[in-house]
């Protein structure tokens, strides 16, 4: 199905998410006002906001967690979420955690190849609450991904790890990504994350999609790629932040 | 933290380490450096140091009731208090040697008497238990469900238990029914009262995970729910075993012919201390018993929180 759909996106096939007119309000306090967004199949798109912009609230409403959203939403085939705690339910190990739920004919090795992949081979039998910070998330994607989903959902997963385990963290998503080509949603505050990651960036503001950034470079991303620096500035003014960083 | 791996099994491994101890040797493991040879033996020294404080605690803790015991001996050794009012502990052992190995009329066997109130608590407490935990899981899963069951088993909480016994006795007459259907009531509300509320406190983010995952109704209360409210429904345990044995203790002594109720309103009819103080020792046993089972019962079920509890 080619179609025109809005501005100069052409979407060759059928995109894996479609919203139009997506609304949710809190009271008289109007999150997301009619918003529209196309996510193409195996796309990597990163939705960066000011806190409060609304940007868990759409994550929310397309994980299927938010019954009181109004709008058209439609999802072409499995979500998957990563969840900024990773959510491990800490009476199973670490290997039943990511096999929960998991409605494969061998739920056990999936469980063992999705976090052989992830690099925590060594942890099966671990309790969630042995893990590290950056354990812990690896695990989490794992669960996400071994469901093989055609949007998987990251809701600011990097946001508590430190520095160094963020830049490894960056590394797997990627690889895995490649790998596995879901449609990719990352919510994140992060600007330079965000334009590492992902083959677009949206911007939310005002309850709707502001402004929408392609990011052609090359990856692996150098931070200090020249292209990327125009990005990051206008994507800084765009959230209303200067140059001297005031806001 | 690779360095910690080692230190952290070995706080899984170590039997116990859920308890003061155990986690304060643990705290010690958290703080370890990483995993240079030195440092790992360090580590297997301080469990070990861990393992030995623990059985000195043990020892310790028998000093007390041994000296009561021998209190208790000399008190009426030295006939401070006439052996028909405070039979000594010997005569309480040999009183109980002899209900054991022979059968008298009055009495019947000690072994007879245990698996009768043995019995009568198991089954009581096995309805009660099933019961309260349905309940709650009904009454916690379900907005409707706790609008149904709540104001009841709040009622039948504020209700005096033993206020029961008349009205039982009218409808049930004088076997087991009654006695059964007392410990099962007893029991039934502590782990409803615990069970609803660690239900309720059950992350709601682990809800929606659940959700996400696509969890069925099954999945959900098994994977999820349960085990997620254990620490307070094993709280609920041990405060519904201790009522169990307590109703137990009421309802047999009235129109009881068998069991630790009956051998004791015999014995107070003969006059007999030494006996009564053979079936409360009796329960006393028990009551340990069982709440050493449920700390077992704890210990493997919570499992996963023993790294947890020691940070």
């Amino acid at each position: 199905m080619a179609q025109q759909l809005h501005g100069s996106v052409t979407v060759l096939s059928s995109p894996t998410v479609r919203v139009r007119g997506l609304s949710r309000s809190f009271g008289a306090d109007h999150v997301l006002t009619d918003l529209d967004l196309d996510i193409a199949p195996g796309e990597f798109v990163a939705l960066i906001g000011r806190s409060g912009s609304g940007k868990s609230t759409f994550l929310r409403a397309l994980a299927g967690l938010d019954d009181e959203v109004t709008g058209e939403l439609s999802v072409d085939g499995t979500v998957s979420i990563a969840f900024q705690e990773p959510r491990l339910v800490p009476w199973r190990r670490v290997a039943e955690n990511v096999s929960l739920g998991l409605r494969v004919p061998d739920p056990q090795s999936s469980a063992l190849a999705a976090l052989d992949e992830v690099g925590l081979a060594d942890r099966l039998k671990a309790w969630p609450l042995t893990l590290s910070g950056g354990e812990a998330q690896r695990a989490s994607l794992a669960r996400a991904l071994v469901r093989e989903p055609s949007l998987l959902l990251l809701d600011e997963p990097f946001s508590a790890l430190d520095a160094l385990t963020r830049i490894a963290m960056h590394r797997l998503v990627l690889s895995l990504w490649e790998a596995h080509r879901p449609a990719v949603l990352l919510v994140t505050h992060d600007v330079d994350e965000a334009l590492r990651l992902a083959d677009r960036v949206l911007v939310l503001s005002q309850g709707r999609i502001a402004h929408s950034t392609p990011v052609s470079a090359a990856r692996p991303r150098d931070h200090n790629h020249a292209g990327l620096a125009v990005l990051r500035s206008r994507l800084l003014a765009e959230l209303g932040v200067d140059k001297e960083g005031q806001i | 933290m690779p360095g910690n791996r080692p230190a952290l099994a070995d706080v899984e491994a170590a039997p116990g380490s859920a308890d003061r101890f155990g986690s304060a040797s643990a705290v010690g493991l958290r703080t370890a450096p990483p995993a240079t040879p030195l440092a790992t033996s360090g580590i297997a020294t301080r469990a070990r140091q861990g393992q030995r404080r623990r059985g000195r605690t043990a020892i310790l803790r028998l000093i007390s009731p041994l000296a009561l015991l021998v209190i208790w001996q000399l008190v009426s050794e030295f006939g401070l208090v006439s052996a028909q009012k405070l039979p000594p502990p010997t005569q309480v052992w040999s009183t109980a040697v002899s209900l054991v190995t022979t059968d008298s009329p009055a009495y019947g066997t000690l072994q007879g008497a245990l698996l009768v109130s043995l019995e009568r608590v198991a089954i009581g407490f096995a309805i009660g238990a099933a019961a309260g935990l349905g309940l709650a899981l009904s009454a916690g899963l379900h907005r409707f469900g706790e609008h149904a069951v709540d104001p009841l088993m709040q009622m039948l909480r504020t209700l005096p238990l033993f206020g029961l016994i008349p009205v039982f006795i009218v409808w049930f007459g004088i076997g087991n029914a009654p006695k059964i259907l007392l410990i099962a009531i007893g029991a039934a509300v502590p782990l409803y009262l615990n069970a609803f509320s660690g239900i309720r406190n059950v992350d709601p983010k682990l809800g929606e995970l659940a959700h996400v995952l696509h969890l069925n109704r099954r999945e959900l209360i098994t994977k999820i729910v349960l085990p997620g409210a254990m620490p307070q429904i094993l709280v609920g345990v041990r405060q519904s075993l201790g009522v169990a044995w307590l109703a137990l203790v009421v309802a047999e002594q009235i129109n009881t012919n068998a069991g630790l109720g009956f051998m004791i309103s015999q014995a107070t009819q003969f006059l007999r201390n030494d006996v009564i103080f053979v079936a409360l020792l009796c329960y006393c046993i028990l009551g340990l018993l069982t709440d050493w089972l449920v700390r077992v019962l704890e210990r493997r079920a919570l499992s996963w929180r023993s790294s947890f509890t020691a940070a």
